[in-house]
């Protein structure tokens, strides 16, 4: 992966952009001890790393603006971070950047039950959200695996998903008002605690801009009272095919589950070496959960287990009790961490419509023979959000570029079935140079249109979500 | 002169030859307002694309009649979740609604409180820009986040950004039973209170409204036919405290949705036509502050639907409640005005898809 050459005229400034910082912010809010800016070179993507100029770590919204004023006059680019989860790059800083990092952000502004939202700031993490309502039976939807870890800040910059969000949508769907401070110091409230907001729909576009637009400092949040009660169902095949053709009968037969999540043989192999799980040795196995009272369970699960049924399973495993469930959910969570023993290995998250899915899987197994790297699948299956983790040894020299090249064909072999690069993780600096594989030259001028009116002076994340030479000149206008 | 184009091709070239203000129309159901210029209907650039049921996806061309998709979806026993609002009754407008213009309207129904808007539903789509320019956006699967999502953008920009060629979208199945509760409310905050008491449980409620006009309130649940007796039943306990409850099943479930879907209880009315969305516990402060001649609130209270006097300024006297507020039938703008820093945005984002100002000037900003 390549990144623009920083630039020699901004790395000169930094004594200068670094005192005009300290000069209007508490002295802990500015870091440049290299020491401990250390921790901001990467993100979870953690073979490129950079050390950035500097960090800046406000405490409010007005320091967020005064600091982006300050950039924006010296010509600085940079680079909006919240928790460094994110798989694609999107917080990498450059030489001549620096961070700007939401973590001191992290209150609940506002509870309103009645209305069904809170209203947070964006440094607090996913799963704290819910955490704040939970006490009282609510919970917030979209929920990425990095939950623990990751801010509804890098949330919002990504569009993230989540096991769950085949019924509650991603965070686009459950977001309704944001505050907005863009890389002129210009703060901007867009929507509300309203179902909608006004006019031209400034918000879906803020969302999955990859801090590209503004720094989202707070956001209001659609909370959803807890279900009573949620089981899983285990089910193996002795094909992909098989599994791929249950899933598109469960959907048309009206039922709704929660998640449906898919693991391929590799995969299972793995996972069950690691977590000892119990799955049984099949080609593929489903896991779906649904939701509701004891008896809604039932009925759902009986609908699921008799549509399973047609397709000669060769394992259904349904879950009575909240033990039961964690076991069958338990060789899935594991599933990353399992093929973390075997190797180093890449996450991608190509979406491809559902029916193409045996094709997919297959074109996927010949190509790891060809170029000689294993690969294991995990799969939101009923939205398509496929995640094939491929196996490498980063401590031998040329394996990571070839990964990246095995990725990147597989990422063009989504968009030639009909589906796209990324459906959660966001391009950042991982998928940018596939952008034209997916869109044509007119298609990404129509959204580079949408940063040149927000960040005229393109210093927000710059080199990310555009091919490099696209954005190019865009990027060096200042210089 | 008046366009017909029959494929998104023609389209781009009748966008680029002109420096007329072009009027866009779909099946023109939906125009509550006279815009200025040539008329540009997409009516003729229809037809469903793709259709797989077992992945819930449809791709369709932007003139399709909203019948035909409907019909297709029913086959199937699928449906538009999002429920589009349909204003032909309301506002005496003749033709056939496009699946264009419903996504160009982001007409969201009463289901929006459960199951998302219309521009939830939209997966990709397919426009020519002011200067012709043909472009495309997010795709046909369900998970997108390649670059911005220009696909929310186009959603209820009412042509004015660019002309919708193409759209896909989700789809969700039909629900094998509907029931709804029905009870009597006075006023607009009892009727809220009984709302949000619903909206605030487990039972996943797709629909709640309150009729003024009959003075009626109504709680929908759709699923299962076991986990709707079993969610009735358990909803019926929770607000029985509000008073007596009746459950409506199926047919007579279903037609009391289809009423608020057209406004029917705010037709053959006189009187200019508001939509006010605010947070739902608001929705009887508006009342109040507006004293409408006659509303429907859906959404828990938080989209009310009203008829005012002729010439009623309702902005002005939503005075400092948080929310906002659409003309469809008056003289005054038909969209709120924005704050100033993001009027420069909208404005701004407006002369980068239309520099040649030519797309429904005048109707949004």
């Amino acid at each position: 992966m390549e990144m623009p050459i920083p630039s020699d005229f901004r790395i000169a400034r930094k004594s200068e952009l670094m005192s005009r910082l300290r000069a209007v912010l508490p002295p802990e809010c500015v870091i440049d001890d290299p020491m401990e800016t250390r921790a901001y070179e990467c993100d979870a993507l953690s073979a490129y790393r950079c050390a950035p100029l500097g960090v800046v770590l406000p405490y409010t919204t007005e320091q967020v603006a005064t600091a982006l004023k300050i950039c924006f006059e010296m010509d600085i680019p940079v680079v909006p971070r919240g928790a460094g989860t994110s798989l694609a790059g999107g917080s990498l800083p450059t030489a001549d950047s620096i961070i700007l990092g939401v973590a001191r952000m992290n209150d609940v502004l506002e509870t309103d039950y009645a209305n069904r939202f809170v209203r947070v700031q964006t440094g607090r993490t996913n799963l704290s959200v819910t955490g704040a309502v939970e006490a009282d039976g609510y919970f917030y939807a979209p929920d990425p695996s990095s939950q623990l870890a990751c801010a509804i800040a890098g949330n919002i910059a990504m569009n993230s998903g989540g096991a769950h969000c085949l019924k509650y949508g991603v965070t686009s769907n459950n977001l309704l008002g944001v505050r907005l401070v863009t890389m002129q110091g210009e703060i901007v409230d867009i929507g509300g605690a309203q179902l909608d907001a006004a006019g031209m729909d400034l918000l879906g576009v803020i969302c999955g801009s990859e801090g590209q637009l503004g720094v989202v400092t707070e956001a209001t949040l659609r909370i959803l009272h807890k279900p009573e009660g949620a089981l899983p169902v285990l089910i193996g095949f002795d094909s992909n095919e098989v599994a791929g053709a249950c899933v598109s009968d469960i959907i048309r037969a009206g039922v709704l589950p929660v998640a449906i999540e898919f693991m391929d043989r590799p995969c299972i192999r793995a996972t069950e070496e690691f977590a000892k799980a119990g799955y049984p040795d099949c080609e593929a196995l489903l896991i779906i959960e649904v939701e509701g009272s004891p008896l809604e369970i039932e009925e759902q699960l009986e609908k699921i287990m008799s549509i399973a049924a047609a397709h000669d399973p060769v394992e259904v495993r349904r879950a009575n009790d909240s033990d039961e469930a964690a076991r069958i959910w338990l060789g899935r969570k594991s599933a990353f961490g399992a093929m973390g023993q075997i190797n180093d290995y890449m996450c991608l998250d190509g979406t491809i419509p559902v029916s193409k899915l045996p094709y997919v899987l297959r074109r996927i197994g010949e190509m790891s023979q060809q170029f000689g790297l294993g690969v294991g699948n995990v799969f939101h299956a009923g939205d398509g959000n496929m995640h094939p983790l491929i196996l490498y040894n980063a401590n031998e020299p040329g394996q990571l570029e070839l990964c990246e090249q095995f990725g990147a064909e597989i990422l063009k072999l989504c968009v030639e079935v009909g589906g796209c690069l990324t459906g959660e993780h966001g391009v950042g600096i991982e998928k940018r140079d596939l952008m034209d594989h997916q869109f044509a030259p007119d298609d990404l001028e129509a959204q580079m249109a949408i940063k040149d009116v927000f960040d005229p002076k393109w210093l927000l994340n710059p080199a990310k979500v555009f091919p490099l030479a696209a954005s190019e000149r865009r990027r060096d206008q200042g210089l | 002169m008046d366009y017909q184009p029959t494929s998104e091709a023609e389209l781009s070239e009748i966008v680029k030859a002109t420096t007329n203000p072009l009027a866009i129309v779909g099946g023109g159901t939906r125009r509550a307002r006279p815009v200025k210029g040539d008329m540009v209907s997409t009516a003729g650039i229809s037809g469903i694309v793709d259709y797989e049921p077992g992945a819930l996806t449809m791709v369709a061309r932007a003139g399709t009649p909203l019948f035909e998709i409907e019909a297709t979806l029913a086959k199937e026993n699928q449906q538009l979740a999002f429920e589009p609002l349909s204003l032909a009754g309301i506002l005496g407008s003749s033709g056939h609604s496009t699946i264009g213009g419903v996504f160009a309207a982001n007409a969201s129904g009463s289901r929006r409180i459960q199951a998302g808007a219309a521009r939830d539903f939209l997966l990709g789509v397919r426009f020519v820009d002011g200067a012709g320019k043909i472009v495309k956006n997010g795709g046909r699967v369900m998970k997108n986040v390649t670059g911005y999502d220009l696909v929310k953008l186009l959603a209820g920009s009412w042509g004015t950004l660019g002309i919708l060629s193409e759209v896909s979208f989700k789809v969700l199945p039909i629900s094998d039973v509907s029931a709804t509760l029905s009870m009597k409310a006075d006023d607009p905050k009892t009727a809220i209170d009984i709302m949000t008491t619903c909206m605030n449980t487990a039972f996943d409620v797709t629909g709640a409204a309150y009729d003024a006009v009959a003075g009626c309130v109504y709680i929908r649940i759709e699923g299962f036919e076991k986990s709707v007796a079993y969610r009735s039943g358990a909803l019926q306990q929770i607000v029985s405290k509000f008073g007596a409850v009746d459950i409506l099943e199926m047919t007579a479930s279903r037609a009391v949705w289809t009423q608020i879907q057209n406004l029917s209880m705010l037709q053959n009315r006189d009187g200019d036509l508001w939509r006010v969305s605010v947070k739902p516990t608001d929705g009887a402060n508006v009342v109040h502050a507006i004293s409408p001649d006659a509303y429907v609130m859906d959404w828990s209270g938080g989209s009310i639907w009203m008829r005012v006097s002729k010439g009623m300024d309702v902005r002005g006297a939503l005075g400092s409640i948080a929310g906002h507020a659409t003309c469809y039938v008056g003289d005054a703008a038909m969209f709120h005005p924005e704050p100033e820093n993001v009027r420069v945005l909208t404005d701004a984002i407006r002369r980068k898809y239309d520099p040649k100002a030519i797309l429904n000037q005048g109707l949004m900003g």
